[in-house]
């Protein structure tokens, strides 16, 4: 493989607290040189004027179907529609059918993930045998195996007693434990955000307790236990400020926020919207702006888009029948660029903490950095870019977004992996 | 009677919501035209002659099917009813197919009833032909709301003086969500009443009073609706015993005879006699549950007739035959 020298680009490293322009020089796979006025013969010379050059973009959360749900998405369509959106690094959720809570299942996505040779594919594997909430999987396997942290993404653990089991078993592996917060006696037969908006369509809503409920109880376990607690997806301002006092009292506890939840509200529910569908749902303004002020003060420390494609037609049912969740992949650094750095929010330093960084830190995967020896994973990004999202070019299989036709800044102009593109803008 | 200026009602009726009060009161005053042609002896007008109409139930409804079924065929419609029984929905076919297939027919208009909320609007929004919303979920049931609204009328005269009462399971009703938008369109202060279990969440701020004891409830009101307890919802634990609901929430007589003036009682049906309303009120002289069914038709009659693109005016010269 040719290296690479990208020159005269903003390098933007929180890891070295850089924000300088400056050259890159990637080799073998790995970052071999940081500075100014670097030339190297043999190299391929990337122009990045104008251009961030950051630490490869990670997505912690992100559902890729494959096995059972090819016709949404596939291992590789997802690989390759992270790849158009900056990122370098994903984390598969376990969540499909069958879902991976075997060494087997587990190494098949990482099998998939290389073959895909798009952004790198790291599998997650349950938190409990077919998410079924009772028996612990085997921790140890599923690591050895490549998993990069346990989760029964999708679905609660809902006894408390297992959880704690689990947030005690995987500190032996040093394992994060993620956890989808939701409290199902609460939730039940609820579709969008309880309130006004839901009394009004005539839909059963979701209350902020059943999130805040179980964000509670886990923060109590992981401080209990001493485990790593991961909190997926937090959409309530009482999630928000849980988690900000239970790492003020040092509990090991990371966050994401995703970017619908700091960009929408369930007013994108009017109408019956199924691609403004999702669980946990958009919720109130005040929960809105508590989740992007957890953003800019890092008690969210984490953006993940929780992609989740679905096909065009089981979004086309009447609101309550159609599945959860929107694509993110492709829009969520535009998202995050427009609505939290363009309004003043966060400065694009912290924009590629929370996207590269912390989701390397959280799950423990290599990368999020330009450091020396530390791969070559890097995202090339337009900050002036502007665009309109346009879903017919996604590289995701699906379509379900509800921020078709939406005005962004910013985006991904060149995404390499391990030193190599594996994906540029058209010119 | 009908309003000369009368805003017409667009291609469907999908909810009270979105309405305006002028285009209610043209509702109501096109159904008052059309009240007479149920008591004559042929009850029969051309005013829809070759329109075909599906009424689509993919939910148990009778009463609702039957009115909507006479209202058509007293306006001279081609109607066909289908129901979930037997129907394709339960072979899987999804409510897209099912519009497509409509569409495909060339059907003029769709009266549809269905479990889920939305489910009107998803049909609308997708073919071409009228959707008359017949009760989505938990959303509305706009025909039941027109019909409580003319009936309260008949009875009480204008309804911007009014204090209406909805009592009893608001959190699953549909026709608490109509009346309470067609009550406040009209000027009516709107208030609610009972077990917090069964009221939605935020409900106040659809501008409604809430009533925690119905007693005070019936000291304000001047009208009552009393909604169903639908028995079927109640597994989920949202009231301890019928016995206690009516105990507590019950219209029972003798809260109606202690009320400071004459309440008006109406109930959509089928009423659980016992639980929510006692049977002496039900039958008794504050009650106009009948009249709410008779008036049930004649609505239905207006809205599809303003649907089909007639103006409120010509309801006069349809009701004597001509053909509008």
């Amino acid at each position: 493989m040719r290296p690479l020298l990208i020159r005269g680009g903003r390098v933007i490293d929180p890891t070295q607290g850089l924000d300088a322009v400056l050259d890159l020089y990637l080799r073998d796979g790995a970052v071999a040189e940081l500075g100014e006025g670097l030339a190297y013969e043999g190299a391929e010379v990337v122009d990045a004027s104008g251009l961030v050059v950051a630490p490869g973009l990670i997505d912690v959360h992100v559902h890729l179907r494959e096995p059972g749900g090819e016709h949404k998405e596939t291992i590789s369509s997802g690989a390759r529609a992270a790849a158009a959106g900056g990122f370098t690094s994903i984390v598969a959720m376990p969540n499909t059918s069958p879902p991976i809570d075997s060494p087997a299942s587990v190494g098949f996505v990482v099998a998939e993930g290389q073959r895909a040779g798009a952004a790198r594919v790291y599998p997650s594997g349950c938190i409990t045998v077919g998410q079924m909430g009772e028996q612990l999987t085997e921790f140890g396997e599923l690591v050895h195996a490549g998993a990069v942290c346990v989760t029964d993404d999708g679905r609660p653990v809902s006894s408390a007693g297992v959880m704690r089991l689990a947030l005690e078993y995987a500190q032996t592996f040093d394992l994060p434990v993620a956890v989808h917060a939701e409290e199902l006696t609460l939730s039940r037969g609820g579709s969008m955000n309880e309130g006004i908006v839901a009394t009004r369509l005539g839909l059963t809503g979701i209350p902020n307790a059943a999130e805040d409920v179980m964000i509670a109880r886990d923060l109590m376990l992981a401080e209990l236990t001493g485990g790593r607690l991961h909190v997926q997806h937090v959409s309530t301002r009482g999630g928000v400020e849980l988690i900000r006092e239970a790492r003020a009292r040092g509990v090991r506890v990371s966050a994401e926020a995703s970017p619908h939840h700091f960009t929408l509200t369930d007013a994108a529910v009017e109408l019956y919207r199924t691609d403004a569908k999702m669980n946990p749902p958009l919720r109130s303004e005040a929960d809105r702006d508590a989740v992007r002020r957890g953003v800019a003060d890092g008690t969210l420390d984490v953006i993940a888009t929780d992609h989740a494609p679905h096909h065009y037609d089981e979004k086309e049912q009447a609101f309550e029948d159609a599945p959860n969740g929107i694509v993110g992949l492709e829009t969520a650094l535009g998202l995050s660029y427009t609505e939290l750095v363009a309004t003043g929010l966060i400065d694009l330093a912290t924009l590629v903490e929370r996207m590269s960084c912390a989701p390397a830190r959280a799950m423990s995967i290599r990368g999020g950095t330009l450091k020396r020896g530390q791969p070559a994973d890097v995202t090339l990004i337009d900050p002036n870019a502007e665009w309109t999202v346009d879903p017919r070019t996604f590289l995701s299989l699906s379509r379900n977004t509800p921020f078709r036709g939406r005005a962004l800044r910013c985006r991904a102009v060149r995404t390499i992996v391990g030193g190599r593109t594996v994906w540029e803008a058209a010119p | 009677m009908a309003h000369p200026t009368a805003p017409s009602l667009g291609k469907d009726l999908l909810a009270l919501e979105d309405l305006t009060g002028e285009q209610i009161l043209s509702i109501l005053d096109t159904a008052e035209t059309f009240k007479e042609i149920s008591v004559r002896p042929i009850k029969k007008v051309p005013a829809l002659r070759n329109r075909t109409i599906v009424n689509a139930f993919f939910e148990n409804s009778t009463r609702t099917r039957v009115s909507f079924e006479f209202a058509e065929k007293r306006m001279g419609a081609d109607t066909v009813s289908i129901s979930t029984t037997g129907s394709s929905v339960q072979k899987g076919e999804t409510l897209v197919d099912t519009a497509r297939n409509l569409e495909a027919m060339g059907v003029d208009m769709v009266v549809i009833r269905h479990s889920s909320s939305g489910s009107a609007r998803f049909l609308a929004e997708r073919i071409p032909s009228n959707v008359v919303n017949a009760g989505d979920g938990k959303h509305e049931h706009p025909t039941q709301g027109l019909l409580d609204l003319l009936t309260i009328r008949d009875h009480r005269g204008p309804i911007d003086k009014l204090k209406v009462c909805i009592v009893g399971d608001v959190l699953h009703s549909r026709v608490a969500r109509s009346n309470i938008w067609g009550l406040r369109r009209l000027g009516a202060q709107v208030a609610v009443c009972g077990p917090r279990t069964l009221l939605p969440p935020a409900i106040e701020e659809m501008g409604v009073t809430v009533f925690r004891r119905v007693e005070e409830a019936i000291e304000w009101a001047d009208v009552l609706n009393v909604l169903r307890l639908q028995l079927e919802r109640m597994t989920g634990g949202f009231i301890p015993s019928l016995r206690e609901y009516n105990r507590v929430f019950g219209v029972t007589r003798a809260r109606i005879e202690s009320a400071p003036r004459n309440v008006l009682v109406l109930h959509p049906g089928p009423m659980n006699r016992g639980v929510e309303i006692d049977s002496d009120v039900a039958d008794g002289p504050q009650s106009v549950i009948l009249q709410q069914v008779t008036n049930g038709v004649a609505v239905r009659m207006a809205v599809l007739y303003l649907l089909s693109g007639h103006a409120p005016e010509t309801a006069e010269a349809a009701k004597r035959g001509g053909d509008a």
